[in-house]
């Protein structure tokens, strides 16, 4: 399969409707180890996104990429708004020039999204951030040859649980020390909810 | 939740509103944002002051608008950071040609907005440089973390940068001053209770009748131990005491007991009369206080107190004009 902009459109639509279902989950993961805001962020940024995205008229899947992090980076704040711009706004430049995306370009996106949000937190891998769930999931889609559903849910969803047992090293969750472990990072949490839309956007493309 | 609101997902737009009205020969707004501008601005060869946040730490920042100190301040959604968008609208408004200077309380939400508008700026061709203010010693000093948060003392940079760009300064030398101030403020806080937002409806966290909690943040985040609930004098004593011991105040100082957002003056009064006992006690002398509300976290009830070690520059740019309602010198 190859993701057109039809597909990335139903992608961010499809990541809202969890965003919207899970705002109250997402934000009592935040009033454990954050400030209560995360689901209400998410939720406000990827409306946003929704309302957005069907009104326009897009010429690449990079065009809707760049529109989802430039509306994320203005609407979401905290965090998780220059974050998540900065991982769509690195993919987006990524796939730039090859319409619609193939495997390979789609996995060399994510990389690039990977390492400017690392960049941008200053983080990495074991510090209980989203980068936990990024990581494994480049490095699956590194491994693959073509899009595949279930064991990019199966891979998103493990290094979500995974985060469970990390003390946090970054972001407000830090101030919590060894009281954050036992707990699982609310950004991992909303990038599985995206990572899982994609799942359900390769399913219906295969 | 009990509150005087309309709706609770407006609480900033109408704040912000209310901020202005009745205020437009000093202040506006400028239209569609939540940024908050001296009406003069932006001033011709005066480096530009921008701070923000989070809103509901009122009177922080926006209260500290005006003639030698903030130029603008950015309002964010309770407890969030602004967004980089706006940010940049401000940066864009206040810049007079001599570059915009941007106070960042120590928050990966506020560092990373505020970076990537200041990073947007240059590519406009507008000179920006930052302070990140980290005085909560209630959390430890790492570069490997986070690191420490920024509270009260934020204020006093302000204060101190804002004097210096409304003299002339220009952005090296406002960036001195910020940075020096910085290294020589250190501020602790306490919770008697905890606030709540408006758009989540309930309290963020939980106290116990007769419990408090030492080193708290002013979005709640934890801090060093929660407690009995112990007298004003003890809470001074243990305050005063970790500030001391993290920093050598030895010489002046400023002092600042700030009130959390439902605390009386009178009580942020009784701990200040202690405060001042144990510095004089230690033979630091208190060159100027500030007692009231001046980085809130909604209605937690509880006080911080803040000291800045002062050289003779600090403390003649702590006493230069200001006409920022919250802070008139
Ligand atoms: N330095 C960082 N690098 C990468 N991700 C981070 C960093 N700091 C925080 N995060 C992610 O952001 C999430 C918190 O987002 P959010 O609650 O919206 O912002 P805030 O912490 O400003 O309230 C965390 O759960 C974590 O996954
Ligand atoms: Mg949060």
């Amino acid at each position: 399969m190859k993701l057109t902009v039809n597909n990335s459109i139903q992608w961010f639509l499809k990541a809202n409707e969890k965003m919207q279902e899970n705002k109250e989950y997402l934000t009592l993961l935040d009033k454990k180890i954050g400030d209560s805001d995360h689901g209400i962020n998410m939720a406000r940024g990827f409306q946003e996104v929704a309302n957005k995205l069907p009104t326009q008229d897009y010429a690449s899947v990079s065009d809707v990429l760049k529109d989802v992090a430039m509306t994320l980076m203005s609407k979401v704040g905290g965090a998780a708004g220059p974050l998540y711009g900065t991982i769509f706004l690195k993919m987006s430049t990524a796939v730039k020039g090859t319409d619609p995306v193939d495997y390979q370009t789609f996995t060399n996106g994510l990389e690039e999204g990977l390492v400017g949000v690392k960049q941008r937190g200053k983080a990495d891998v074991g510090e209980k951030t989203l980068v936990d769930v990024w990581a494994p999931v480049v490095d699956f889609f590194k491994q693959g040859v073509d899009f595949q559903a279930d064991q990019l849910v199966e891979t998103a969803e493990n290094a979500m649980d995974n985060t469970k047992d990390i003390q946090a090293s970054k972001g407000r969750a830090a101030y919590f020390k060894e009281k954050s472990i036992g707990h699982i990072d609310p950004g991992s949490t909303s990038s599985f909810y995206i990572f899982e839309a994609l799942a359900e956007v390769i399913r219906e493309g295969e | 939740m009990k509150k005087i609101i309309n709706d609770p997902n407006q609480v900033v737009q109408d704040m912000v509103a209310g901020m202005v009205s009745g205020f437009t020969k000093t202040i506006k707004q400028i239209p569609e944002t939540t940024v908050i501008v001296r009406t003069d601005a932006p001033i011709k060869r005066k480096v530009g002051l921008v701070s923000g946040g989070g809103s509901g730490h009122e009177p922080a920042h926006a209260g500290y608008i005006g003639k030698g100190m903030l130029d603008a301040a950015v309002v964010g959604e309770v407890f969030t950071s602004p967004t980089p968008d706006q940010i940049l609208k401000a940066i864009k408004a206040v810049d007079g040609g001599a570059g915009v200077f941007l106070v960042i309380k120590n928050y990966t939400g506020d560092v990373l907005n505020f970076e990537m508008a200041a990073e947007l700026a240059e590519a406009e061709g507008i000179q920006v440089e930052k302070v990140i203010v980290n005085d909560d010693v209630a959390v430890e000093d790492s570069s490997f973390t986070t690191g420490r948060r920024g509270i009260a003392g934020t204020v006093l940079v302000h204060k101190i940068a804002g004097a210096m760009a409304e003299s002339g300064a220009s952005l090296a030398e406002v960036k001195r001053v910020a940075e020096k101030t910085v290294q020589n403020v250190r501020s602790i806080g306490m919770a008697l209770s905890p606030c709540t937002l408006p758009a989540a409806g309930e309290p963020s966290f939980e106290l116990e009748e007769r419990e408090m909690e030492i080193g708290i943040g002013i979005h709640g985040e934890p801090g060093i131990e929660r407690k009995q609930l112990v007298s004003a004098d003890d809470i001074a004593v243990e305050l005063t005491n970790r500030l001391l011991a993290d920093f050598d105040f030895s010489g002046d100082v400023a002092v600042m007991i700030n009130g959390m957002g439902a605390t009386p003056e009178m009580e942020l009064y009784i701990v200040n009369q202690k405060v001042q006992t144990i510095l004089a006690e230690k033979d630091i002398n208190v060159y100027q206080t500030f007692v009231g509300e001046y980085m809130t976290a909604l209605e937690m009830a509880g006080c911080s107190v803040t000291l800045l070690g002062l050289d003779d520059e600090l403390k003649m740019l702590l006493e230069t004009a200001s006409d920022a309602p919250a802070f008139r010198v």
